[in-house]
């Protein structure tokens, strides 16, 4: 298992940089100048001394490496140095926005928060609605709970988070006035009243979120608890004469949760792009925002290292779900 | 006759035909010429009908898909008033008779809007599904069958199936927009990217699904006597391999055109899509929901649209795969 992990975390690399090559390549061949707002009135020989103050003087591929660089070893140590005081990053070219003229990672911390309290906590939800839904449906096959929890969930997963997203905002934030349409990030938890309008604040975004994953995961929990429903040990467990909540929520259960953990942590990644739509309907200005407003204004350094931190949680999940699948399920062998 | 007690018919006959034992011997050989049981033979595809009827989630699916094609193929032949044509006089009006859903900010007409909004979707929808599928396919099948080209292949779907796709597409999008719709028009070009872009990052799925049906096809008897009988590795895919794996092949490629058409619905809902004059539902969602307080129909109408399109495709795909693998039935 150890050494599964070590072989799959050292083939993850060459994975990286094969996708953050294929990303700078892309934005590489773009047509984009991220000059193209500087007005006609600046001289051609300023306009080139500002291109190289930017970096993109140098031929493409020794701004890949430096790139490399300043993500894997110059961010690492400033961070290092923040925590221990110490200063070995000095000097050191961080990764600039061309907007703002600050470090891309600076900007990306700030983003973060708002990113992970709403996506963080629609997921936690979803998973917590989809899991009861998915064993009482397959316990119960084809009753009407079965049935209306398989039509709602094919629902769920058909309708678009943005549409869903503009249906509530015109149901309870405009015709009932309960919520407010959209996230006010500014907004700081201080006491009991401010904590109540940042949990209504958070409700339509996250239950939007919540819905769609809770419509795909209690499909998994479901067929997964099918499976293991009709096997050998569950007729044995019966047989001794376990009550059926024993024989349903400690046996079977722990063995269906196998697959669907894996599901869990493969789909958590892909929560995280979609959540750009979301953000983008609430105005919540978190890490998709900040994505799509860096495209507009062809700022390559942001696009380059948001999109690769994208990447990066891809593979990271793909590998947890993996070794994870192992650690549960000791039938899965990977030597 | 009606069609269950035909099926039992049937049913039973297979069940004598197996259990009874080998027949006599008989001095002569059987003809050259086998004479069929007259006329009643059972066709794979029509096993898989009668299997797919027997769905009724899919057969209402099917009939409410069959009407927005209808609706959006030849509404327009009936509806002849032009979705691009601005009657500024008659704007935001409501549920009238001349517009019986309405109009938008400039005076369109909504219905005619939705309809040729709704033949762009859905035209980006098939393309973009039918090019994944081929990829897909292409690569699952080279993948399983030469096991030279098994691992490359199968690391660089991986490397596929590792990229962070809505960035990337957000990226290609709003980056080569420009170069193509000044080669190929804006409509044209926006197509193209739009539908490469999609089949380009949506192909994985199907081409593992078809590499693992392909190895295991190739351990069966059939493929065997085929090799041995010398047939060429291209006849053998095409003859001996393809059919069998247009089962699963067909459940990817409905349930692609709905990811397919929720994500083109996306990229205009960003604002990235096809440009304001040429719309198409994700379009009109995005357009109308500044004014969503005012006319929350003209969200609302779009929206359910994609939605129902998207639904029933899903759940053709469901009974798809019900009818095509009778052993998951119920999943």
């Amino acid at each position: 298992m150890l050494n599964f992990t070590i072989r799959r975390t050292l083939l993850a690399i060459p994975t990286l940089l094969f996708i953050s090559l294929v990303i700078f390549l892309l934005l590489e061949a773009s047509p984009g100048d991220p000059l193209g707002d500087v007005p006609l009135t600046v001289p051609p020989e300023v306009k080139e001394r500002m291109r190289e103050a930017l970096g993109l003087g140098q031929a493409w591929y020794i701004r890949y490496v430096l790139w490399l660089k300043q993500f894997f070893w110059v961010e690492p140590l400033h961070w290092f140095d923040q925590v221990f005081g110490t200063s070995y990053s000095a000097g050191m070219q961080r990764v600039i926005s061309f907007q703002s003229r600050s470090p891309v990672f600076d900007v990306i911390a700030q983003r973060v928060p708002q990113t992970l309290t709403v996506v963080g906590m629609s997921y936690v939800i979803g998973v917590l609605i989809a899991i009861p839904i998915g064993i009482i449906s397959a316990y119960k096959q084809y009753s009407w709970f079965d049935q209306l929890g398989t039509f709602v969930s094919m629902v769920g997963f058909s309708m678009p988070t943005f549409f869903t997203g503009v249906v509530l905002i015109i149901i309870f934030g405009v015709k009932l006035q309960w919520f407010p349409s959209i996230y006010d990030t500014t907004h700081v938890v201080r006491d009991w009243p401010s904590f109540l309008v940042q949990v209504k604040q958070m409700v339509m975004p996250v239950t939007v979120l919540a819905l769609y994953n809770a419509a795909q995961i209690s499909r998994f929990m479901r067929a997964s608890m099918l499976d293991n429903l009709n096997q050998d040990y569950v007729r044995t467990a019966r047989a001794k004469g376990l009550s059926e909540k024993t024989v349903v929520l400690k046996h079977v259960l722990r063995n269906s949760l196998i697959p669907v953990v894996t599901v869990i942590a493969l789909g958590l990644p892909a929560v995280f792009g979609g959540a750009i739509i979301t953000e983008q309907v609430f105005k919540v200005n978190g890490l998709g925002q900040l994505l799509i407003s860096a495209i507009h204004a062809n700022d390559i350094p942001m696009v380059l290292t948001l999109t690769f931190i994208f990447a990066i949680l891809i593979v990271a999940f793909t590998l947890i779900a993996d070794i994870v699948y192992g650690l549960l399920d000791p039938r899965i062998r990977y030597d | 006759m009606t069609e269950t007690e035909r099926q039992q018919q049937l049913d039973t006959a297979e069940l004598v035909a197996e259990t009874a034992g080998p027949a006599p011997v008989t001095g002569e050989l059987p003809p050259n010429n086998p004479v069929h049981a007259d006329g009643e033979t059972r066709s794979q595809w029509l096993d898989v009908w009668r299997q797919f009827r027997s769905h009724t989630g899919a057969m209402v699916a099917l009939v409410l898909f069959l009407g927005v094609i209808l609706f959006v193929t030849i509404g327009p032949l009936i509806w002849t008033i032009d979705p691009t044509y601005v009657d500024i006089r008659a704007r935001n009006s409501g549920f009238t008779a001349a517009h019986p859903l309405g109009t938008d900010q400039l005076g369109r007409d909504l219905l005619a809007r939705l309809m040729s909004g709704g033949r762009v979707s859905i035209a980006v929808g098939l393309t973009a599904m039918t090019l994944a599928i081929t990829l897909g396919s292409f690569i699952g099948v080279m993948s399983g069958y030469f096991r030279r080209l098994d691992a490359p292949l199968m690391r660089m779907t991986e490397l596929f199936l590792a990229l962070p796709l809505l960035p990337l597409l957000l990226l290609m999008v709003t980056l080569f927009r420009e170069p193509l719709s000044q080669t190929f028009g804006p409509a044209m070009g926006i197509f193209l990217l739009i539908v490469t872009a999609i089949g380009a990052t949506s192909w994985m799925q199907s081409a593992r699904i078809v590499r693992g049906e392909v190895l295991g096809l190739k351990e069966r008897e059939f493929i065997l006597a085929a090799k041995s009988i010398g047939t060429p590795p291209r006849r053998m895919i095409l003859r001996h391999i393809l059919p069998n794996v247009l089962s699963p092949i067909m459940v990817a490629a409905t349930l692609g055109i709905a990811t397919a058409i929720i994500t083109e619905s996306a990229l205009s809902f960003l604002g990235l899509g096809f440009p304001p004059d040429f719309p198409t539902w994700g379009r009109l969602l995005f357009d109308a929901v500044d004014q969503m307080v005012l006319y929350p129909w003209r969200v609302i109408l779009p929206g359910l649209f994609i939605s129902l399109t998207v639904l029933c495709v899903n759940y053709i795909g469901d009974g798809l795969r019900d009818a095509m693998d009778p052993r998951i039935r119920g999943r």
